[in-house]
């Protein structure tokens, strides 16, 4: 039907569209820009990987264990760390993303640096493609609820929010939580692709790719986040045969579309004159 | 053993604190955090390497030439990636610069492949012993050259008239052009000394661990930004002391917890100081910025 090399690629692109996504509800919609997604990531991964290994877990409820823990630890990091804002939460999650690194890296139970052998292979295409339906949908469905319109509230102007009566605190760390179980979801999906887990595969620059798809599909736009990992993740394979000069053009690429579209490809339009990002990070600038 | 462990953790710290020294300024006049800085200080270390062994310089004026390069490199960089984004928000800034930073550690390893290379010694080691501590003449050489340029910076910010106009700009930007201040040459200016700072300590580094690779700036990178912000960003004291004290932490942590968790102690520390003081351990709300 359909070769396994683009059995994998179509597999990949669903676990980032998943990542970029759930990215894109923390960062998108609720304005909080985080560049620590991929340690969700790893903590769904290893979870999810561990039951299974060592407790037998079917595929669905690990998959679901790790998406948890991911969650625990966003509720967890998010409570602390939302105080801050813009630029300063951005190098806090950076540092608990290392953070969650290193420690896995130095577990006995996650193999530290030698990296998880043998989870059984359980993530089919089928298994993906459910994955992202369901990721898109309650994340749509959340998006066009009362929740969704206060996430926004709170990207537009968080005082006004606040004075509105919106709980942005409670707000912001929901919204980590949703964020990082999906991320973890994903996670929980590479673990069982993959079948060997190292902790510098989630590294920072992982997390920054996250990134960098939300950004170039489009902040704010589902369909965005879904183009924006389509193309990080063919983009890479298209230019193997150039394989020396991939990451170079990579990061050319970044740099040249941010001159050209810096709103991303599905980029919501201006507002007053004012692109939307411009917006919301001019009022997230820490007050020196 | 405790004397020891902070002379290390000085030595370290003065390198962090160069690095930091770039990013700090940068984000003080134009509020960016320039991903690039730690592959500027990479490029730096080449830099030097290249003239040191390949063109046979001597050791001082091959210091200058990698910080002149350095200087060079951050002001293509500011010009190429960052210009044309001023009037743009500041996530778009964000990823260009990380775009800049992989593009240039992609290229220096197509340049020089993934082996690490050995940094030659620029003068015979010697190690100075006494009942408290022991410290080797490159040790000293890292210590003392921070130290000055330290000072340097310190009296180019603070006596000089562009140091003025530099201080004027962070403040606010829109006042200091309407001054008659140059706004994009300040922001030239700034960019060639932060990372010359940033280059120097590359240099620096190189000589003191001996091995340069492509991969280098990751790390140190993400580290001197923590420094700048442990000391409160914007704040020239603030990154040299928050530089210093990341360094001393590291060593610490290193040594008495678990050298496993070196790199964990910067971050938990960074977290640490973000949740109790936001604006770092120096910073106020009306400090004065650069």
């Amino acid at each position: 039907m359909i070769g396994p090399y683009y059995l994998q690629l179509l597999i990949l692109i669903g676990i980032n569209t998943i990542m970029a996504t759930s990215l894109n509800l923390i960062l998108g919609y609720t304005g909080q820009l985080s560049i620590g997604h991929a340690a969700f990531m790893s903590l769904g991964a290893y979870g999810s990987a561990l039951v299974t290994l060592h407790f037998g877990f079917p595929f669905l409820p690990s998959l679901l264990c790790g998406a948890l823990l991911a969650a625990l630890f966003g509720v967890i990091i998010g409570l602390p760390t939302l105080r801050l804002k813009g630029d300063y939460l951005a190098i806090a999650t950076l540092g608990l993303g290392e953070i969650v690194r290193i420690v896995f890296l130095n577990l006995e139970i996650t193999g530290g640096a030698v990296g998880l052998r043998g989870i059984p292979k359980k993530t089919t295409l089928l298994w993906v493609v459910l994955a992202v339906l369901f990721t898109v949908f309650i994340l749509n469905r959340i998006i066009r609820s009362r929740i969704g319109r206060a996430f926004i509230a709170i990207r537009e102007d968080e005082t006004a929010a606040d004075s509105m009566g919106i709980n942005s605190t409670y707000y912001k760390t929901l919204c980590f939580g949703v964020g990082a179980f999906f991320a973890g979801l994903g996670g929980g999906l590479l673990a069982h692709y993959m079948r060997y887990l190292h902790p510098n595969s989630f590294g920072f620059m992982r997390s920054i790719e996250h990134l960098c798809m939300v950004v170039l599909g489009g902040l704010g736009n589902m369909w965005g986040a879904f183009i924006g990992a389509t193309i990080l993740t063919v983009t890479p394979e298209l230019l193997r045969t150039v394989a020396d000069l991939r990451l170079l053009i990579y990061g050319a690429v970044l740099v040249l579309m941010m001159r050209v579209r810096p709103q991303g490809l599905l980029g919501q339009p201006l507002r007053n004159g004012i692109p939307l990002l411009g917006r919301f990070f001019q009022q997230a600038r820490p007050k020196l | 053993m405790l004397i020891q462990q902070l002379i290390n953790g000085l030595i370290l710290g003065s390198t962090y604190a160069l690095i930091a020294l770039g990013y700090t300024m940068v984000y003080g006049i134009i509020e960016l955090i320039n991903f690039a800085h730690g592959e500027i200080y990479m490029c730096g270390a080449f830099v030097g390497l290249i003239l040191v062994t390949v063109a046979k310089v001597p050791f001082i004026p091959a210091f200058l030439l990698a910080m002149a390069a350095g200087a060079l490199l951050g002001i293509t960089v500011e010009y190429l990636a960052y210009r044309p984004l001023r009037q743009s928000s500041r996530l778009a800034a964000l990823i260009s610069a990380i775009g800049a930073s992989i593009f240039l550690s992609n290229l220096a390893l197509l340049i020089m492949g993934a082996k690490p290379y050995t940094f030659p010694s620029p003068i015979e080691s010697k190690v100075y012993k006494n009942s408290f501590f022991v410290i080797s003449r490159v040790e000293i050489i890292v210590l003392v050259s921070s130290v000055l340029l330290m000072i340097a910076l310190t009296f180019f910010v603070q006596k000089t008239k562009i140091g003025k106009a530099m201080r004027a700009t962070a403040q606010d930007r829109d006042t200091a052009s309407l001054m008659g201040i140059n706004i994009n040459r300040i922001i030239t200016i700034t960019f060639a000394i932060g990372s010359a700072l940033g280059a120097a300590a590359g240099v620096m580094v190189g000589v003191y661990f001996r091995t340069v690779t492509p991969t280098m700036g990751l790390m140190p990178g993400l580290k001197g930004f923590v420094a700048a912000v442990i000391g409160g960003i914007g704040n020239i004291p603030g990154a040299m002391f928050g530089g210093i004290a990341l360094g001393i932490a590291e060593v610490m942590g290193a040594a008495y917890i678990s050298s496993q968790y070196r790199d964990a102690v910067a971050f938990a520390l960074l977290i640490i100081v973000l949740l109790f003081k936001p604006a770092g351990l120096l910073g106020t709300n009306a400090q004065e910025k650069v």
